[in-house]
C-alpha cells in the first residue's frame, strides 16, 4: 500500500514538475536536474545495525545529505543493532520486510537472492562502476545479477600491537610471517605474551584462519573455499590449519592460555592487550580494534598502540590482498526514492560524509584517503582503496548455518580447534561434513 | 456469575452475550498471541527452512532434532537441569524455611535469600558470569580460592621465569644447571618471560662474577633484553634478579648449601670441598600462583548454571513453603513432641507430610520453569561453550533466529518442547481441580 502511494505520489510530482518546468521555461541543466530532485519524492525505511553508539549519528549525517538533494524523499532509518539478522529474516518470513536494509553476511543475501525476496539493483551499475573497482561489484553479485552495495567496508587483515611491549621487547612489526613467529618468541622472552585471542567470539578465529588461508594461497584459491569449491578436507586447508596451530597451539604465549582464551570476548582480548602494564602484545583483528582501544583503555595512538598489515607467508601478487568485511545495503523494493538513494550512497560524496568523521573505510576510489581523520586510520583504510584483490570475510560469505551461527558450525569447530591444535584432520573432516550439510539446504 | 441481567434484557440470551463481552478481550488476545501461534508452529514444523509452498519435509525436521550433536546435548541438559534443580530447590528451600523460624534476624535472612527472585535471570547470569572468570584478579569465587591457597602455598617470586638456555632444565619445579661445576666455577643461571615490572626494584645491571679459588659463584639473571640478547651470556643491560634461592647440589642431587642472590644476581658458596656439584634455582621461586577454576570452561560449565540458578530459586522456594508452615497446625506438632518425637522425626514424619501440598507446587512450578530455561545460559555461558552448554529454548532461538534461520526445525524443537511440558501441566490443573 505503501508502494501504491509513493507512486501516486511521483507521479503527481513528476506532473507537477513538468507544469512549472514548462511555464518557468527552465533549459538550463542544473535547474533541469534540481527539478528532478524535486519529481521524486516518498519513504524510504532502511533498517541497519548502527545504533547511537555505534554509527547512527555518522549515518544520520549522510541521509540528511541526502534529503537535501531530494527534499521531497524521506528516509526513515531504524537503529536495530546486533539483532539485525534475526530481526531481518523474521520480517522477510512475515512478508513484510523494510524497504532496505543493511546486510553483513553475503551468504545471507545469497540465501534472501534465491528466495527472490530481493530485488536487483541494476539501475546502480554505472554508477558503481564509475567509482569501484570490479572486485567491489562482484562482492554484491549473486548469480549473475547486482544486489547490493558495499557501502561500509572494514579492513580485517590487520594486526594491532601494544607499542611499549614491543618496546620492551625490542622488536619491530614484522614483514612476514616467519619474522612474526620469531618476534613472539622474543616477546614471550621478555615477560609478555605475544597473543591476545577473543576465542569465545568464534569470528575472531575464522578471521585469523582466513588471513592465514588469503596470505598462502592467494584470492582466487581463497573464494573457491569460500563457495565450497575446494572442500575443506583438502591439503590446502591442512597446510593452512597448521600455520595456525604455530600461533593458536603456542599456548603459553597466548593470555589465559587456550582455556582463558576461549572464554575471552573480542573486546576482552582488546582490553587486555592495550591496558598498562601489556597483559599481552597482538591482536589480529580488523580496522574496528582502533574504536574499541580508545574506548575503553587509556592507549594513545602511535605512543600506545599501532598498527601493521598482516604478514606476508608466500610471496606473491597477493601478498597485498586485503581480506574485507562489511556492510552491504541490499533493498526488497524498487520505486524511484529507492533507486535515488542507492545511487547517492554509491557516490564518493555519500562516503566522504562518513569517513572524514572517522571509523568507516570504503573501496570507493574517488574518497581521498586523506580524508581520514588521523594516521592510524589512513593506514587502515588506505590498504582497501589500493589493493590489487578484495576478498569478503569467508565466514560471513557462507551459508550462515555453517559460517554464522553461534556456537556451532564454523565458529564453534575453530574453537575446538583451539581447545585442541593438534587434531587437525579431526577437525578438517567436522568442517567439511557441516559445510555440505548447510550447502545442502 | 450471579450478575443480574441487564435491565430489560432478553434474559438468558442477555446474559451470555454479556458474558462474551466480558471473555472477549481475554480470548481474543490468547487466540492471537497463544493459540494462533502455536498452531502455526505444529504446522511450521512440517515445512523446510525458508518456506511453506514445495517445502513439505514430512517429519525430516524432527528428524534432524534427534540425530544433530548440538541439539542432543540440549536435550541432554534440559534432563540434567529437570533431575537436579526442582529437587535441589525445593530442598534448599524447606530447609531455609524451617530454619528461619527458629533464627532471631529471620526477616533480614528472608529478605536476603529473596532478594536474587528480584533481579532478572538475564542479569544474574552476566553477575555470576563475572564472579566464575577463571582469572582470580576477575573472578571473585576464584579471587577466595586464591586467598584460601595463597595462605598455605605462596605463589613463587618469579613465576613466569623460564630457563634462557637448554642447559638449565627443569626438574622437579626447580631449574637445575645440568653442566657440572667444581670449587672454583661460575654458575650461570639465565632466566626469561620475566615482565619489567616483575623484576624487583633493587635490581641492578647483572655481573657475571670472577671464579673464585674454592667456591661455587654464579649470578642469577633476566637473560634479556630489548631484541632478546644473546642466550646464556650476561650482557650491559641485563638485570640481576636478586633474592633468588640458589641451591648448590651433590652429584647425587642432595643439597648441600643454599644462598640468596644479591641485587646484581651474583651469589657465592663458600669452601666447598672438592667433587663435582650442580647448581639450581629452588622450585619455590616458581611456584605458580592459583590459577583459578575454569568454572565457564567445557567441564564444569554446566554445574555453574546450576547453582546459579538454584542461587535465584531458593528464595521463591523459601517464601512458599515458609507460607505452608505458617499455616500449619502448631498443635500437631506439640503433640508429636509430647509424644516424645526428637526434631528431626517431627520434621521428617510430621513437617514434611503436612507440607507435601506446598512442596508438590514448588516441584512442580519448578520442573516447568527448568524445562523452559533460556536467559540465564545465554547470558552467563561463554560463547565457545554454548554447544556443551545448550538448552532446549535456547537451541531453538540459535537455530530458528540466529545464522542459520531455519524456521522449519526452529519449529520443530519448540513443538517438541510443548509436548515435554504438556504433562507436567495437566497434572498441574488436576491438582488444581482437586483443590478446587
Amino acid at each position: 500500500m505503501t508502494r501504491t502511494r509513493i507512486v501516486v505520489v511521483a507521479v503527481a510530482a513528476v506532473a507537477t514538475a513538468l507544469f512549472v518546468a514548462g511555464l518557468a521555461g527552465a533549459s538550463t541543466s542544473s535547474s533541469t536536474k534540481a527539478h528532478q530532485n524535486q519529481a521524486v519524492s516518498g519513504t524510504v525505511t532502511f533498517d541497519g545495525i548502527w545504533t547511537s553508539s555505534s554509527g547512527q549519528v555518522q549515518f544520520q549525517d549522510v541521509i540528511n545529505a541526502f534529503e537535501k538533494l531530494y527534499p521531497k524523499v524521506h528516509v526513515q532509518y531504524k537503529p536495530v543493532g546486533n539483532n539485525l539478522p534475526t530481526v531481518l529474516t523474521t520480517a522477510v518470513a512475515g512478508g513484510h520486510p523494510p524497504d532496505m536494509a543493511d546486510i553483513a553476511q553475503p551468504g545471507t543475501i545469497a540465501q534472501f537472492a534465491k528466495e527472490g525476496k530481493l530485488k536487483p539493483i541494476t539501475y546502480a551499475k554505472s554508477t558503481m562502476a564509475k567509482y569501484f573497482a570490479p572486485a567491489w561489484a562482484s562482492l554484491g553479485t549473486f548469480s549473475g545479477k547486482l544486489y547490493a552495495l558495499p557501502f561500509k567496508a572494514a579492513n580485517k587483515s590487520v594486526v594491532w600491537y601494544n607499542v611499549p611491549a614491543f618496546k620492551a621487547a625490542g622488536v619491530t612489526p614484522p614483514k612476514t610471517f616467519a619474522q612474526l613467529l620469531k618476534d613472539a618468541q622474543t616477546i614471550k622472552s621478555s615477560g609478555t605474551p605475544a597473543y591476545s585471542i577473543g576465542g569465545s567470539d568464534g569470528w575472531t578465529l575464522t578471521d585469523m584462519f582466513e588471513n592465514i588461508y588469503l596470505r598462502t594461497f592467494g584470492a582466487a584459491k581463497y573464494d573457491q573455499l569460500s563457495q565450497h569449491k575446494i572442500k575443506w578436507t583438502d591439503p590446502s586447508v591442512t597446510t593452512a590449519l597448521k600455520t595456525m596451530a604455530k600461533i593458536v597451539g603456542d599456548t603459553s604465549n597466548i593470555y589465559g592460555g587456550t582455556s582463558g582464551a576461549l572464554q575471552y570476548g573480542f573486546n576482552d582480548s582488546v582490553t587486555h592487550a592495550f591496558s598498562s602494564p601489556a597483559k599481552a602484545a597482538m591482536v589480529f583483528e580488523a580496522d574496528f580494534v582502533g574504536g574499541v582501544i580508545t574506548s575503553s583503555t587509556k592507549a594513545k595512538a602511535k605512543t600506545g598502540f599501532n598498527t601493521f598489515t598482516w604478514p606476508s607467508i608466500t610471496p606473491g601478487p597477493d601478498a597485498s590482498a586485503v581480506e574485507i568485511a562489511g556492510d552491504l545495503f541490499v533493498t526488497f523494493r524498487d520505486n524511484p526514492a529507492i533507486e535515488a538513494f542507492v545511487k547517492y550512497l554509491a557516490s564518493p560524496q555519500a562516503a566522504e560524509i562518513w569517513a572524514k568523521q572517522g571509523g568507516f573505510g570504503t573501496g570507493n576510489h574517488n574518497v581521498p584517503a586523506s580524508i581520514y581523520p588521523d594516521p592510524i586510520t589512513r593506514a587502515t583504510e588506505a590498504p582497501i582503496l589500493s589493493a590489487k584483490s578484495v576478498v569478503f570475510d569467508m565466514s560471513d560469505n557462507q551459508p550462515p548455518a555453517f559460517g554464522a551461527t553461534t556456537g556451532s558450525g564454523e565458529w564453534g569447530l575453530f574453537q575446538t580447534f583451539l581447545k585442541n591444535p593438534k587434531n587437525i584432520s579431526g577437525i578438517q573432516k567436522q568442517l567439511e561434513a557441516a559445510a555440505a550439510a548447510a550447502y545442502k539446504k | 456469575m450471579a450478575a443480574p441481567p441487564p435491565s430489560g434484557g432478553p434474559g438468558r440470551l442477555g446474559r451470555y452475550l454479556v458474558g462474551a463481552f466480558f471473555l472477549a478481550p481475554a480470548l481474543f488476545m490468547l487466540g492471537v498471541w497463544m493459540v494462533y501461534p502455536a498452531v502455526y508452529t505444529i504446522i511450521r514444523s512440517f515445512f523446510g527452512p525458508t518456506g511453506f509452498v514445495g517445502h513439505w519435509v514430512g517429519f525430516a525436521n524432527y528428524k534432524t532434532l534427534f540425530t544433530t550433536s548440538t541439539l542432543t546435548t540440549a536435550i541432554k541438559n534440559n534432563a540434567i537441569w529437570v533431575a537436579v534443580v526442582p529437587a535441589m530447590v525445593t530442598a534448599v528451600g524447606l530447609v531455609f524455611a524451617v530454619l528461619t523460624e527458629r533464627i532471631r534476624w529471620a526477616v533480614a535472612f528472608k529478605t536476603a535469600v529473596f532478594l536474587p527472585m528480584a533481579i532478572s535471570a538475564f542479569a544474574t547470569g552476566v553477575t555470576w558470569r563475572i564472579m566464575y572468570q577463571q582469572d582470580p584478579g576477575l573472578g571473585a569465587i576464584n579471587a577466595l580460592g586464591k586467598t584460601i591457597s595463597g595462605a598455605f602455598s605462596p605463589a613463587g617470586v618469579l613465576s613466569t621465569a623460564l630457563p634462557s638456555t637448554p642447559s638449565l632444565q627443569s626438574s622437579a619445579g626447580a631449574l637445575v644447571l645440568k653442566t657440572p661445576t667444581h670449587p672454583g666455577g661460575v654458575a650461570l643461571l639465565g632466566l626469561t618471560g620475566i615482565a619489567p615490572d616483575q623484576v624487583p626494584k633493587s635490581s641492578v645491571q647483572a655481573v657475571k662474577p670472577a671464579p673464585k679459588p674454592g667456591d661455587v659463584v654464579g649470578t642469577v639473571w633476566r637473560d634479556f633484553k630489548p631484541g632478546g640478547g644473546k642466550a646464556g651470556v650476561v650482557e650491559t643491560g641485563e638485570l640481576g634478579l636478586p633474592g633468588v634461592t640458589v641451591e648448590l647440589r651433590s652429584a647425587a642431587g642432595k643439597t648441600i648449601q643454599s644462598t640468596k642472590s644479591k641485587s646484581d644476581g651474583t651469589f657465592d658458596f663458600a669452601k666447598v670441598p672438592a667433587g663435582t656439584y650442580t647448581t639450581a634455582i629452588g622450585a619455590q621461586t616458581f611456584a605458580k600462583p592459583f590459577g583459578g577454576f575454569a568454572w565457564l570452561g567445557p567441564n564444569l560449565i554446566v554445574p555453574s548454571l546450576l547453582i546459579a540458578y538454584i542461587w535465584i530459586w531458593a528464595g521463591f522456594a523459601m517464601v512458599v513453603i515458609g507460607a505452608g508452615l505458617a499455616a500449619m497446625p502448631r498443635d500437631v506438632l506439640e503433640a508429636a513432641r509430647t509424644d516424645g518425637a526428637n526434631e528431626w522425626q517431627t520434621f521428617r514424619r510430621v513437617t514434611v507430610p503436612l507440607l507435601m501440598p506446598v512442596l508438590s507446587v514448588v516441584f512442580i512450578t519448578m520442573i516447568i520453569n527448568v524445562l523452559k530455561v533460556f536467559d540465564i545460559v545465554y547470558a552467563l555461558a561463554p560463547e565457545s561453550e554454548y554447544a556443551k552448554a545448550n538448552v532446549i529454548a535456547l537451541a531453538m532461538y540459535f537455530t530458528a533466529f540466529q545464522g542459520a534461520g531455519n524456521f522449519g526445525v526452529g519449529s520443530a524443537i519448540a513443538v517438541f518442547l510443548f509436548l515435554l511440558v504438556i504433562p507436567v501441566l495437566a497434572l498441574n490443573v488436576r491438582r488444581f481441580r482437586r483443590e478446587a
